[in-house]
């Protein structure tokens, strides 16, 4: 049941991209289309589960056992880093057809705020195993989910008429503003 | 001249967050005020600068294969000391920050520069880009968290503007929404703005 709290708390209460403001970078570049949007989204929904389990894997009987918590930024930022990198190998070497449409994401996620923000959440939040393998999936889903809607939006704001200084970035930020209002209605939905 | 140019463009011209779109994580998330936006551009600058010197120092030990993670670990433990030094002194502050502090690692500007800039030029332009970068971004979340703080809680850098006119709170503001909206419109203004001058 905890599970399922923190899920549907992850993916609608506390959006990654929306109110937690993590992973704008992506968010704002890579949602010009839907086919580009759920592609990173699928590359990052993979990512963060597998960063989750390792993040929290090193920290509990490495750094906690040996007292280094010191070295958490370092560490965690490193093997985000060689994570990513090893993906794209094994990708490459297993499955070449996946590797070519969710390549040149993986590249760009290595420095996406959202993947160290979540090895450093589950930290704050103390999480067990579980908890992080859950809380990583649904973080990802939570940020793809955000990433559609605003890539939706987008394709249909291309034929509409918008002031002149306020197009591209200013417009897709104010949307991103309305969009999360409608997101702070599910507030209150779960309790953390 | 050459040199007060490098310092100059990162304020206006190439500012980090209006005109090159970086860092765009930390500027929504802090500028829940305007004290706390300088507190994050403070770091940014101490990290950006001590960060730009290193890896302007060794750009030609380096090896160029592994600069990225290079830079990564460099930037790593600089944010990692800007990090503890805050815990310790500012701890109301680094409460307020929280997991923005650790996360200007991956902050895009400051492994930008460190990758177009400081790995190429000389010690003395890289500390001018790196404290003119830094400024314009504190200058941006100064402005950004100014505005939010006086129309989410009438006041500025804590000080009383508009509650002596029993100013109604605009609450959301200081909410998520209100930091896109405000981006938003920060963004287009200062493209209409620049636009007229040029």
């Amino acid at each position: 049941m905890e599970l399922f709290l923190i899920f549907i708390g992850a993916v609608l209460v506390n959006n990654f991209v929306l109110t937690r403001f993590l992973g704008i970078c992506p968010f704002l570049g890579q949602s010009q289309n839907m086919k580009l949007a759920f592609g990173m989204g699928m590359s990052v929904i993979f990512v963060m589960t597998l960063t989750s389990i390792t993040t929290n894997l090193i920290h509990t009987y490495i750094l906690v056992p040996l007292e280094l918590k010191y070295l958490v930024t370092v560490s965690f930022i490193l093997v985000i880093a060689s994570l990513v990198q090893l993906v794209d190998i094994v990708l490459q070497k297993l499955m070449p057809m996946l590797h070519q449409s969710m390549g040149i994401y993986l590249v760009l996620i290595t420095t996406n705020c959202a993947i160290l923000g979540l090895a450093l959440l589950n930290v704050v939040k103390e999480y067990n195993f579980a908890k992080s393998l859950v809380f990583g999936f649904s973080a990802g889903v939570g940020f793809t989910l955000a990433l559609i809607i605003i890539a939706g939006i987008r394709e249909r704001l291309e034929l509409a008429d918008i002031p002149k200084p306020l197009r591209g970035f200013p417009i897709t930020l104010i949307i991103a503003g309305l969009l999360s209002i409608a997101f702070m209605g599910f507030t209150g939905l779960v309790k953390m | 001249m050459r040199l007060w140019h490098e310092f100059n463009k990162g304020i206006i011209k190439q500012n980090p967050v209006l005109r090159l779109v970086l860092g765009m994580c930390p500027t929504l998330a802090v500028t829940t005020s305007a004290i706390n936006g300088f507190a994050m551009g403070c770091s940014v600058i101490f990290v950006l600068l001590c960060s730009n010197i290193i890896i302007s120092l060794f750009r030609r030990v380096i090896p160029i294969k592994v600069r990225i993670p290079v830079f990564i670990v460099i930037i790593a433990t600089f944010v990692t000391t800007v990090d503890l030094v805050m815990a310790g002194y500012f701890p109301e502050i680094h409460k307020v920050l929280g997991i923005f502090v650790p996360l200007i690692v991956v902050n895009c500007i400051v492994l930008g520069r460190a990758e177009a800039f400081a790995s190429r030029r000389s010690i003395i332009s890289s500390i001018a880009d790196a404290l003119g970068m830094g400024i314009g971004f504190t200058l941006t979340l100064v402005i950004l968290g100014s505005v939010r703080e006086i129309f989410g809680s009438g006041t500025i850098f804590g000080a009383d503007i508009l509650m002596r006119f029993s100013y109604h709170k605009f609450g959301i503001m200081l909410l998520p929404p209100g930091a896109f909206i405000a981006l938003g419109l920060l963004m287009g203004l200062m493209n209409k703005l620049t636009k007229e001058t040029s």
